[in-house]
């Protein structure tokens, strides 16, 4: 039985975005992969919180697939938050509808990798950045997975790098779909992107 | 050389028309005088063009009514027509029977034989239904009370053509001997009409509807057309046939099509032949005019056309009061019907043939009915411009509602479509509102419905008062009357100054009135849902939801602003314009300025720029 895959995709100017599109339209159709595009689905944040409710039980892993704005994420995955993941719900007494359940970050940076750490620009890593996703997971009792992260968007990639990325972000959701991935290694990499390349190197 | 004459003919007709009907439109006085004075100009007398012997001519264009009269009946179903039923023979038979005795009494008066009496007076009685329905539509009263009398009245003048053909001869004063022959034969007549009405409406129900779905089988358009007409064709000829009026016949097919799936085809077919045949029928009507008959004795026919336009309207009031209508109503009624009708030139013939009067007469007659119809649609005018402006104005004669909820912290002026969509969200949150409406039968709709409205002029300081305005803390403008609007505000702010106002505005020009008067709260009422349908536009072409919304917004926010600035200059149009030229010459460089305005600035998630 393979996993049911629910991508929350948020970009508040997808239009700009190359680098999204081509990464949304890698997982898009994929059997057992739902897309929920946030922004298109609610442009007056409206947002249909029973709905939203729906397609989280309806499926086991839950990708937050936004760029990194911020050092968080778009609005309306924030607005989705407060609403849908209500207290009785997702968390407190009786909030056990999503136990069990896996969360994932798949994000998109526009500064380069050395930005995040010490000593670039942003001082902190993006796994740093990340945490209130993961105590969100943790509180929700869900199993919080290392980030997909793909960095220095600003610097346009060319044809040939964006394919690249597109076929990563494919092969990890599908991987992650089909189980091929071995979760229960301790302690798990930062990132997914250290999993995914080692396993195209073993392959 | 034939063809040629016919293609000379049809070239003056068509330019008469082009010429003088958007002149007299634009003067207001409505297409059919255009074409009435049409016809005057191109007739026998002043250019010429056309000769007297036009009968042909006139065949045509009486067809025009026949095509009207069918596109009546397919807009009248059947249940709706027998609702009429009352107004048609009540209405319609008083109004026929007083101006047949009343215009008969005064032809006696005047020392003629009773018999030449009542023929006139049925000649008079009849209205001109071309006339009257053509300008009533282009008032929008057809659906009027009015309207829909002065529609039974003609309805039930059509019908009498019938019988008045049948009774004109036993008028002939030296025509008794001739009644007896015919009163055998007219029972065979009666079986075969009811014969021929009966195939209509049977043939309607069940043979037109299967041949129409296969003539749109074949999907050629001018084939459908063509079947069409051959419809209307036929039905004429058959009713001609059997001596019944061909309008009457259509009117009748009309009515049997009206809840046909071909309905609006039909209509969208005919009514372009319609029109022209209509515009044609009136020109000839211009062009039979007798001139020089008129300029010889201009008293006589002074006397002759004001008597009957002044004898019908007042018979017609009397008409109008006893079907109830209220008077605002009753005058445009009156005023719609008085004049003389198609019928008439078609009833002079006959009476003439049968010697119940001489040529001449009928001359003077066809001359008089002709000249009513010209005048006409200038009664029409002097209704919209000069009488119903007087019942507007002292409309409210029901006293205002008394108001028993005083605390409410709102007060909703306006219940319509505006103003009801206010109401049931301030009611859903459970917020105490007092509504007005000016509109008696829209307050007592909503009474019916179980909700609480008043009846009464918000404008009036102590139905204000009583409504609470002392107290409330909102006041909701949602009426339609750009005056009465201005009026409140005027009178909430001299002795209401705590009241907040939050007003609908019709368009830009109240919008900058409001602005000018120091309202805050301006909702121009077609702003949202225009904008709400350029997002959606937005979003069907590709572009994005949340992108389309804020486009939408950022245009609304530019628009506002625009509405705000401009609205001190707009008081002088010289200084608005002038204003505007400044800033911006054409159309284009308006719609480029708002282009660099709005979407320039959507900076919104631009990456920052490569240093």
């Amino acid at each position: 039985m393979p996993l049911r895959v629910l991508i929350l995709f948020a970009h508040p100017a997808f239009q700009k975005s190359r680098l999204n599109r081509r990464l949304l339209s890698a997982v898009r159709g994929l059997e057992n992969v739902t897309i929920n595009d946030l922004y298109e689905e609610y442009p007056d944040f409206q947002i249909d919180v029973k709905r939203e409710q729906r397609l989280l039980l309806d499926n086991d892993l839950i990708v937050l697939q936004h760029p990194f704005f911020w050092y968080s994420s778009p609005a309306l995955i924030k607005e989705w938050e407060d609403l849908v993941l209500e207290y009785g719900f997702a968390y407190g007494s009786g909030g056990t509808m999503l136990s069990g359940k896996l969360m994932l970050s798949a994000i998109t940076t526009g500064g380069p990798e050395p930005a995040y750490g010490r000593e670039g620009d942003n001082y902190f890593t993006i796994r740093e950045f990340l945490t209130p996703f993961e105590q969100t997971a943790r509180l929700c009792k869900m199993e919080y997975l290392p980030p997909f992260v793909v960095f220095g968007s600003l610097s346009s990639f060319n044809e040939q790098e964006l394919a690249e990325h597109a076929g990563a972000y494919r092969r990890l959701i599908e991987g992650l779909r089909d189980e091929r991935f071995d979760l229960r290694q301790s302690p798990l990499p930062d990132y997914f992107n250290e999993i995914l390349t080692a396993q195209a190197d073993f392959v | 050389m034939e063809s040629e004459g016919l293609l000379f003919q049809a070239f003056v007709y068509l330019l008469a028309a082009v010429i003088t009907v958007p002149i007299a439109k634009q003067l207001g006085l409505g297409s059919v005088l255009g074409y009435l004075f049409a016809g005057v100009v191109i007739g026998p007398q002043v250019l010429g063009l056309v000769g007297q012997g036009e009968g042909g001519v006139m065949h045509v264009a009486e067809f025009g009514i026949v095509m009207m009269l069918f596109l009546v009946g397919l807009e009248l179903r059947p249940n709706l027509l027998w609702g009429l039923r009352g107004p048609i023979i009540g209405s319609g038979g008083l109004q026929l029977v007083l101006t047949t005795i009343g215009i008969a009494a005064i032809a006696v008066a005047f020392r003629m034989p009773v018999q030449v009496g009542l023929a006139i007076g049925m000649i008079f009685s009849a209205s001109s239904t071309a006339i009257v329905l053509q300008s009533l539509s282009e008032r929008n009263l057809l659906t009027s009370k009015a309207g829909r009398t002065a529609f039974s009245v003609l309805l039930f003048q059509d019908i009498a053509v019938i019988p008045i053909l049948a009774i004109l001869p036993l008028l002939a004063v030296s025509g008794s001997g001739v009644t007896t022959d015919h009163s055998g034969r007219q029972w065979q007549r009666a079986l075969v009409i009811l014969a021929v009405v009966l195939a209509i409406v049977a043939g309607g129900r069940f043979l037109v509807r299967p041949i129409f779905r296969y003539v749109a089988s074949i999907r050629l358009h001018e084939i459908f057309t063509a079947a069409s007409l051959l419809l209307v064709v036929g039905i004429a000829l058959a009713m001609q046939k059997v001596g019944l009026s061909p309008a009457l016949g259509t009117f009748l097919a009309g009515v049997v099509l009206a809840e046909s799936e071909y309905r609006h085809e039909l209509e969208s077919d005919i009514e372009p032949f319609k029109g022209l045949l209509l515009g044609l029928f009136f020109i000839s009507v211009g062009a039979s005019i007798d001139l020089r008959l008129i300029a010889q004795l201009p008293l006589l026919f002074a006397g002759l056309v004001l008597g009957l336009i002044v004898v019908k309207f007042l018979l017609l009031l009397i008409v109008g009061k006893v079907s109830k209508l209220e008077r605002s109503q009753n005058f445009t009624f009156a005023f719609a019907l008085a004049q003389g009708g198609e019928f008439a030139f078609v009833l002079i013939a006959f009476a003439a043939q049968n010697q119940i009067f001489d040529q001449r007469v009928g001359n003077i007659l066809v001359a008089t009915v002709a000249l009513s119809m010209v005048i006409a649609p200038f009664l029409f005018t002097l209704n919209d411009n000069l009488v119903q402006p007087r019942f507007s104005s002292r409309l409210p004669e029901r006293e205002p509602d008394e108001i028993d909820e005083k605390d409410n912290p709102v007060i909703l002026a306006g219940f319509g479509r505006f103003g009801h969509i206010i109401g049931r969200v301030l009611n859903l949150q459970g917020i105490k509102t007092t509504v007005l409406d000016l509109d008696a039968d829209q307050v007592d709709l909503v009474r019916k419905l179980g909700l609480k409205v008043f009846y009464g002029d918000a404008s009036r300081l102590e139905l204000l008062r009583s409504a609470g305005a002392e107290k409330a803390k909102l006041l909701v403008l949602a009426i339609d009357d750009e005056e009465k609007s201005m009026q409140i505000i005027e009178t909430a702010r001299k002795h209401f100054p705590k009241l907040t106002i939050l007003a609908r505005a019709k368009g830009r020009d109240h919008a900058y009135r409001l602005v000018r008067e120091g309202v805050k709260h301006i909702f121009r009422e077609t702003l949202g849902s225009s904008l709400d349908l350029a997002a959606t536009a937005l979003r069907l072409l590709g572009v994005r939801a949340y992108e389309a919304q804020r486009i939408v917004k950022s245009f609304r926010h530019y628009d506002e602003k625009g509405v705000r600035e401009l609205a001190q200059y707009s008081e002088n149009p010289d200084e608005l314009l002038s204003h505007v030229r400044n800033r911006i010459l054409t159309i284009d460089e308006l719609f480029e300025a708002e282009r660099t305005r709005v979407r320039h600035s959507d900076t919104g998630w631009d990456p920052p720029k490569a240093e």
